[in-house]
């Protein structure tokens, strides 16, 4: 599998780490209640089909990013740098 | 026997038989020259087995191949390169080849039908691992392993390219040298010693000359390309996410030291192009394994290519057009065809041969070789002598690498074969006889336009010429199974026959993913390469259904077996991991210290003195050294984390549980960090070196963990904080000076003299150390008055001789991870041992660090009912009776009068260590409840160990609870 | 009072030769990170021509002293001064650096490192940071039939190690 940094281009997936959904974006406010700070914790889909999820490449450039990829076909569609997504 | 005496001949041996063969040419064509027809023993039946093809899907010829640890079992002889001086056995035979004891099993074999392990080893349970698998093991194998080290290299390699150009016969030429002359890069990658393919090995014209001429041509022309790399004896194996390709190679030539046996490679390609071509798929007909009979297209390869005749009298018997090249060719060769059978009623042949149309083979005779074949056809039945017996139940398009990722084949009735669906590789195209293009113009027409579409795909003009060549239509009749009694087998290397398959059938594994488990036709190395279709062709005969219903099973990667020793290469030993070395390594070494790992680092364990035996009276002395005097110990695997800009401060509250906005500049505080999810992550001290200058410490494990928090935090959750991290762990040596003489020692090293006035406990700053500028941080991970003193790298090594040359000098002395562990246990201090990754700040007793004036990391999750409260396991101190009492980590704790079980546990045991300070074994602990049981008698129980003792509950601080020491 | 003697990161270890392969350390005098700090990129950029001849050079290229080193984060081999503008960090001593050069030398990189590094694709001033067998480094360009590769001053033994071993199997072949 390779992923295409926006830094260094296309590598190799052993290059990144992998952290996992990318709802880690969206951390929720303090007092934001035992329900939403489970859901961002703990609950998780698990999508057969389009993911949005957050790789760290953590042996190359350092850049977290945010991967738009599909588990069925495999099929990598791209790659953001965690701190230019919108949220 | 070999059609012409040749050039030059090496010597190999066979069995210990001294054999003469062409250097280079496979094993098997040289054990064919020379007469040798019996070459293995089948894998369950012990049936004898000759050389069956000409390539890597040989079924039978699986040979072993050197001695001792240089030991290669399951080779194939086919692919096998004979070389001066090769040691070639026979495998899977006992005492030898010829006599093999069990063969008994072929007696026996209406016992050992598909499934009989299933039915027969049921019970007693016991007895599988004892006596039923040890025994069907030795039966049924293959070659064995020595058992030693792999003496041999290997590499691992990476290569990226263009265009992969999969398979160099005609269709792989055509398209490398389309895309190579519009000047794509391009890999050319083929299995073979030499490139192209079957235009090596049939007899066919090119514009008017032999098509290796032509080949030559080709090849040259490739080799001038600089865009172009040739990779022979590589084969491409498997077909991964995003172009990804993995390919053996076998390195070319003798084996020597320090060169590699093997090379995998792993080619990324942004197209490929895959000519693999066909393999040619067996019949089923009575005893169709007898040495001799072997697939026509591999006599042919014996004939044309290596000049080797494989019988005397040959007998051909085929279901297709593509059968009759091999007459013609044998007798261009002068060598005698005994007869032409062809299945089909409707065969058009002619030739100055015997020929039997709708003919079949019913009976083989001959035991460690073809000695005749008995026919029957339209004019009756007759038997014919003849020693090769040359098969060919048409063609398998090599579809394989198009199935590694999920893809399944198309049947064509027309070639009555599979063929690869389009786009079941993303970025991989077909061409020739794998995409069911048989003739040599039409696969040199596919070659060459598949290439002109990848090279256009790529922004580049390719231009098509064609030579002019053989465009012969290839016409089918299938024929899987010759009806009739006698085992007709299908998968040769796993000893699977029709009725094996009909068994399946009839016991209801319809699936043909049932059938191959039930009965594991194609599970053999091979993966039932030339078996499959004909299996599955029987299935469906035995199932009332059509091919295309009943499936093929699924191809997996790798396509040839690869070995674990190409795949790990450049992994063992100290190719393992990385080995991290402080800048004290040598001195420690150099004074005879035994290194430990912490994580890829080396540390101390202690520093063996004179007259030492044992490490406790080393860990013991080095504890007395920072108690009593002095002690300096390489704390540079510490993590450093440089953290500077205007939310530096901000970036530290979030992250910590404590405030460090607060900090003074030229102070260090302690922090505790959380898992979003309420658990530790990590803890260690930050100083603050300048307004918006921060370097924080992390554990030595924790390093690279907390680096990665940290720019997650950065980038991910916080990206409006403006602040910048980076490791500084490798810019300095860091040193513990700890004891009640440390200031004085660090008196003698630093360019101006320490006060407690100006650096109280928790200072830090810059200081000049013997005229370097360095850092100093007074902090104590000991309890005892200590400092830490850094310098750049450079100057560590010179820095810890000099340290410890100072602190004897004052009866003092290096210490290592054994007696840093005794200091900190004696305090209370934690490490991961304890910060586990199951422990929250409220079971360490931290929880008022968790500042209420701000958010930070894990803090909503801390307060989650159940992290918090009586019913927690809490970080306790336990004490032993005393010094002859030992105490062991991992032990679980039970009420006094409790039975030691399970569900009796009330917590358990996570860092001991003999106390030389307090005289007796120490323990930190994690208890229920338990620091509401201070001064409770409690029962530590180890079941491993079988130890059971009576200990104290106390607070886990054991020595100077209040910390005078520590700022005195 | 005594003074402190320097040791380079592959002090003991180098030089090296293996067929037409060389591998030799390279020392710097000084090897800062530079990292702006928001909205500074081009403040930096413009003190580092004044300062030392080069701008902040594109991800994965190194102009004169400066080299690309990551996501945001640059290494100046030279004195700077940024106060205000970026995050300046002295990792003099934190990197150990080896120079490779040698006709082959792309294919015995090509055995470690996961990345085209052929001429036609790598060019001089070329840099990435990827890996060499399991070590994170920054591999740049410097010739061409030379390359740098700089890899944590921990791991200087294992780089040695490795790169022999690719070396080594290069030159049998």
């Amino acid at each position: 599998m390779r992923i295409p940094c926006p830094n260094c281009g296309e590598r190799d997936r052993r290059e990144f780490y992998y952290q996992g959904d990318a709802v880690a974006l969206n951390r929720p406010a303090p007092d934001a209640g035992p329900q939403a700070w489970d859901d961002y914790i703990h609950n998780r889909d698990n999508p057969a089909g389009e993911t949005r999820d957050i790789w760290f490449h953590e042996a190359g450039c350092g850049a977290w990013l945010v991967v738009e990829r599909n588990t069925v076909t495999h099929a990598v569609h791209g790659a953001t740098l965690a701190g230019l997504v919108k949220r | 026997m070999r059609l012409q005496k040749p050039e030059a001949t090496v010597t190999f041996t066979f069995d210990g038989r001294r054999i003469k063969g062409v250097a280079g040419e496979p094993v098997s064509a040289a054990l064919l020259a020379n007469g040798i027809k019996l070459v293995a023993r089948s894998f369950k039946y012990h049936r004898p087995r000759g050389v069956m093809s000409a390539g890597s899907e040989e079924q039978n010829a699986l040979v072993t191949v050197g001695r001792g640890a240089q030991t290669e079992p399951n080779l194939r002889a086919t692919t096998l390169e004979v070389a001066e001086g090769l040691e070639v056995f026979s495998q899977n035979a006992w005492p030898s080849l010829r006599y093999d004891m069990m063969a008994v099993n072929d007696f026996v074999s209406p016992f050992l039908a598909a499934g009989f392990y299933y039915k027969t080893f049921m019970w007693p349970r016991s007895f599988w691992e004892k006596l039923y698998e040890p025994i069907i093991r030795r039966a049924a194998g293959l070659g064995g392993l020595s058992g030693e080290t792999n003496p041999d290299d290997y590499e691992k390699a990476f290569a990226f390219c263009d265009v992969l150009v999969i398979g160099a016969g005609p269709a792989g030429l055509m398209a490398a040298l389309t895309a190579g002359r519009a000047g794509a890069d391009v890999i050319l990658a083929d299995e073979d010693t030499a490139m192209g393919g079957r235009l090596l090995r049939e007899r066919e014209d090119m514009d008017g000359k032999p098509a290796a001429e032509w080949v030559a041509a080709a090849l040259a022309e490739l080799g001038a390309m600089k865009n172009v790399r040739l990779m022979t004896r590589t084969t491409v194996t498997g077909a991964y996410d995003q172009g990804t390709y993995g390919a053996l190679e076998r390195v070319a030539g003798p084996r020597q030291t320090g060169k590699p046996l093997e090379c995998f490679w792993r080619i990324v390609a942004k197209r490929a192009i895959l000519c693999a071509g066909a393999l040619e798929r067996p019949i089923a007909f009575p005893n169709n394994d007898r040495p001799g009979i072997m697939m026509a297209s591999a006599v042919r390869a014996y004939v044309n290519r290596w000049g080797v005749a494989p019988g005397k009298a040959v007998t051909i018997f085929g279901n297709n057009d593509d059968a009759h090249r091999t007459a013609r060719d044998l007798v261009a060769a002068g060598i005698k065809v005994a007869a032409l059978i062809d299945s089909r009623d409707d065969a058009k042949v002619s030739g100055d041969y015997p020929i039997y149309t709708g003919g079949q083979v019913t009976a083989t005779k001959g035991r460690h070789g073809l000695e005749s074949i008995t026919i029957t056809h339209s004019g009756g039945t007759r038997t014919i002598r003849t020693d090769c017996l040359a098969m060919s139940g048409g063609w398998n398009p090599t579809v394989h690498l198009t199935c590694h990722m999920n893809g399944r084949p198309t049947w064509r009735e027309d070639i009555a074969s599979f063929v690869p669906t389009p786009d079941s590789i993303p970025g991989l195209v077909v061409a020739g006889a794998c995409n069911g293009a048989f003739s040599t113009a039409a696969c040199l027409a596919e070659g060459a336009a598949v290439a002109a579409d990848v090279a256009q795909g790529l922004g580049l003009n390719a231009a098509v010429t064609l030579p002019a060549a053989d465009d012969g239509a290839y016409a089918i009749t299938p024929l899987w199974a010759v009806p009739g009694k006698g085992r007709k087998w299908i998968d040769f290397q796993n000893d699977v026959h029709v009725k094996d398959i009909k068994l399946a059938a009839q016991e209801n594994f319809r699936s043909v993913e049932h059938m191959k488990r039930y009965t594991t036709q194609g599970m053999a190395p091979d993966q039932g390469k030339s078996s499959n279709v004909v299996a599955l062709a029987v299935l469906a005969d035995a199932t009332g259904r059509g091919i295309p219903e009943t499936g093929t099973t699924t191809f997996r990667p790798p396509y040839v077996p690869v070995s674990i020793a190409s795949m790990g290469a450049g992994s063992q030993g100290k190719g393992f991991a990385p080995e991290r070395f402080t800048t004290s390594h040598k001195a420690t070494v150099d004074r005879g210290a035994p290194m430990i790992e912490a994580g890829l680092w080396y540390r101390p364990s202690y520093f063996p003195v004179q007259g030492e035996t044992h490490w406790r009276q080393s860990c013991d002395r080095e504890v007395g050294y920072v108690r009593n005097t002095v002690g300096i110990c390489d704390v540079s695997t510490l993590g450093k984390i440089d953290i500077q800009g205007p939310d530096a401060a901000t970036l530290l509250d979030f992250v910590y549980t404590n405030m460090f906005s607060t900090l003074p500049v030229g102070r260090v505080r302690y922090g505790l960090m959380l898992r979003e999810d309420g658990h530790v992550l990590d803890d260690g001290t930050t100083a603050r070196l300048g307004a918006q200058h921060f370097v924080m410490t992390t554990t030595t494990a924790a390093a690279g963990l907390v680096m990665r928090h940290l720019e997650f935090v950065l980038q991910v959750l916080r990206p409006d904080l403006d602040a910048k991290v980076i490791s500084v762990t490798e810019q300095w040596a860091q040193f513990a000076v700890a004891g009640p003489q440390a200031r004085t020692l660090l008196n003698t090293v630093l360019d101006q003299e320490l006060t407690d006035k100006d650096w109280p406990f928790m200072a830090c700053g810059p200081v000049g150390v013997s005229g370097v500028q360095g850092r100093l941080f007074r902090i104590s991970f000991s309890g005892e008055h200590a400092y830490e003193v850094a310098v750049p790298s450079r100057y560590g090594e010179s820095l810890f001789r000099l340290l410890v040359a100072q602190a004897e000098v004052m009866g003092g002395g290096p210490y290592g991870m054994e007696a840093l562990n005794v200091l900190r246990i004696e305090k209370g201090f934690i490490t991961h041992a304890e910060i586990h990754g199951r422990t929250t700040a409220f079971d360490i007793g931290f929880e008022r660090m968790v500042s209420a004036k701000k958010d930070c990391i894990g803090k909503a999750a801390a307060s989650r009912p159940g992290l918090l409260g009586a019913g927690r396991q809490q970080l306790v101190g336990l004490r032993a009776k005393g010094a002859d009492h030992v105490l062991t980590a991992g032990a679980h704790l039970f009420e006094k009068a409790a039975q030691e079980v399970r569900t009796n546990s009330q917590g358990y045991v996570t860092s001991v260590c003999y106390s030389p300070t307090l005289d007796t074994y120490l323990a930190l602990a994690f208890l229920e409840n338990g620091r509401a049981r201070h001064g409770e008698v409690i029962k530590l129980r180890d079941h491993l160990r079988n130890i059971t003792e009576e200990v104290e509950v106390c607070d886990p601080v054991f020595f100077d609870p209040t910390g005078g020491r520590a700022r005195g | 009072m005594a003074s402190l003697i320097a040791l380079t990161p592959c002090a003991g270890l180098l030089p090296m030769t293996e067929g037409e392969i060389a591998l030799t350390e390279v020392t710097h005098d000084r090897l800062m990170s530079v990292a702006p700090f928001a909205g500074q990129d081009k403040a930096v950029s413009d003190r580092l021509k004044a300062q030392v001849g080069s701008t902040l050079p594109a991800p994965n290229r190194k102009a004169g002293p400066v080299q690309w080193f990551g996501h945001g984060t640059w290494l100046v081999s030279d004195t700077v001064e940024l106060e205000g503008l970026a995050a300046v960090t002295d990792q003099t001593d934190a990197w150990a650096t080896v120079q490779i050069a040698g006709q082959g030398v792309e294919d015995v990189l090509a055995r470690l490192v996961p990345v085209d590094l052929r001429a036609t694709v790598f060019k001089k001033g070329h840099t990435a940071r990827t890996m060499l067998a399991h070590m994170s480094v920054a591999v740049t360009r410097v010739g061409p039939a030379a390359f740098e590769i700089m890899v944590m001053r921990s791991m200087a033994a294992t780089l040695v190690h490795d790169l022999q071993v690719a070396m080594r199997g290069v030159a049998a072949r």
